[in-house]
């Protein structure tokens, strides 16, 4: 099956560029912050640490899944590379999706290691949920710096497309839930924001209902709306797959 | 993820001079400085639950319990009760499950020099609870408390104990909270009363945390000795 080899060669470039220390480091880093800040509480000890460790690892996982996968497509645009495989007798889209899927699979055991530590605070069912659903939330912040990192020329453009995408996305809930608020201002202006937010919020995921830190702290929600928020990021991610494939197709 | 390296005498000592000097002014540099502290009484305005909630980027739990810590850091003896009150409500509304915010306004901010402050302190408790009584009793238990025996405010200690009665209905809620206003008319002294309470936030459950254990043993260690100190004199 040739996508698997380019599946297996973004594992090996994953690990002999170092994401095993750099994985390494942040449960370490993480971990002493949250004991850290553990120390300083006079309550709520546990669910500090928790909460901590688990939002810090969480955004250890996205930029190492995100930087690696932008610095491997553009180390192989540097390097002529793509150009060489594009001469393969392969279809554009298992390049493309061999790729993607090998980033995925590097994704779902970056947040199985990350998802390790929190064993220590949190129950094994609300651990498993919250490593289940970063597993997909990497996922699809890997199609997102895949779908970058091939459309725009630079290495920084499409990190930072990434991480405002990502950024935007986590916060859409607020800002929505700001634009709403009753006490505003009921003008023409703010009716217009307040649609064009909505508007905006469509062709968005909403990252801020998965991978939460309450699941750890609380227990997980129901079944049916985890579900619905996990499956939403698998349903982005195709999205993002397709528009990639997309425009590979039409790369010269 | 090795790379390439000359050996370190390749170095010329000119950098390894530049290197030695630049390390060592940028110590001399930082300890000319005295570490950054939060202590003091200017606790600036509470930010609103909406902003904390943008800022939170999808994760209010964590912040939320950053955010005590940060309120932790000052000298709460000087601060400015209304600006304190704000950010509490404001944490607690960012996270309505924690009760970090409830420990600490009744533990912590109630207990201070200032019976102006301390009744602030109470009130806030008083009017979360209504949010969630079942689970915020324990908070205006130890309000009623502090009004009985520090402020010695009985009409108050009573309003607390009646507001327990009549809005905490779950079966976990402790017979003796249910029946609170008694509690409160009993001749007891506060340290008595204190064992009770903690006795039955034991019971409960409501206390699983090793560092509240700790910092609500200390606390009634400390009101034994003074109590033994005051029945002394």
């Amino acid at each position: 099956m040739p996508a698997a080899i380019f599946t297996r060669l973004a594992l090996i470039e994953a690990r002999r560029g170092g994401l095993v220390w750099l994985a390494g480091l942040s449960i370490v880093t993480a971990v002493a912050l949250g004991g850290f800040l553990a120390q300083l509480a006079i309550t709520e000890s546990r669910l500090l640490q928790a909460a901590v460790v688990a939002a810090l690892l969480r955004v250890c996982a996205v930029f190492a899944i995100a930087s690696q996968v932008v610095a491997s497509v553009r180390r192989e645009i540097d390097d002529k590379r793509l150009e060489l495989l594009l001469a393969l007798p392969l279809s554009r889209s298992t390049q493309y999706l061999g790729r993607l899927a090998g980033f995925i699979a590097l994704g779902f055991v970056l947040a199985l290691t990350f998802a390790v530590p929190l064993a220590l605070w949190a129950p094994p069912a609300a651990v498993a949920g919250w490593a289940l659903s970063l597993a997909c939330e990497l996922a699809l912040v890997a199609a997102t710096a895949l779908f970058f990192a091939m459309t725009l020329a630079q290495l920084v453009p499409a990190l930072a497309a990434t991480a405002g995408l990502y950024f935007l996305a986590r916060s859409m809930g607020a800002m929505q839930a700001i634009a709403a608020s009753p006490l505003t201002e009921d003008s023409f202006l703010h009716e217009l924001g307040r649609h064009a937010l909505d508007a905006l919020a469509l062709v968005l995921p909403a990252l801020d209902r998965v991978t939460r830190t309450e699941w750890l702290l609380y227990g997980l929600a129901d079944v049916r709306s985890y579900a619905l928020a996990v499956g939403g990021m698998l349903v982005y991610t195709a999205l993002l797959a397709a528009a990639g494939v997309f425009d590979f197709e039409r790369r010269a | 993820m090795r790379r390439d390296e000359r050996p370190l005498r390749e170095v010329p000592p000119w950098v390894w001079l530049a290197l030695a000097a630049a390390l060592g002014a940028q110590i001399a540099w930082r300890s000319q400085q005295s570490p950054g502290t939060t202590a003091g009484p200017d606790l600036p305005p509470a930010p609103g639950v909406q902003v904390l909630r943008l800022a939170s980027f999808g994760e209010p739990e964590a912040l939320a319990r950053l955010a005590m810590l940060y309120l932790q850091a000052f000298d709460y003896a000087a601060l400015d009760y209304g600006r304190l009150i704000g950010w509490l409500e404001a944490i607690l509304a960012l996270d309505p499950r924690s009760e970090y915010p409830l420990f600490a306004a009744a533990r912590v901010f109630a207990e201070s020099p200032d019976p102006q402050q301390d009744r602030m302190a109470l009130e806030f408790l008083y009017r979360q609870f209504f949010i969630d009584p079942d689970r915020r009793w324990p908070w205006l238990a130890h309000a009623a408390l502090l009004a009985k025996h520090r402020l010695h405010d009985l009409p108050l200690a009573r309003r607390y104990a009646a507001a327990i009665e009549r809005n905490a209905r779950s079966p976990a809620v402790p017979l003796w909270a249910r029946q609170m206003e008694v509690f409160i008319l009993e001749d007891m002294n506060e340290l008595e009363a204190a064992r009770v309470l903690l006795g039955a936030m034991l019971e409960s459950g409501a206390i699983h945390d090793p560092a509240e254990a700790r910092f609500l043993r200390l606390r009634l260690e400390e009101l034994e000795r003074r109590l033994a100190g005051d029945a002394r004199r």
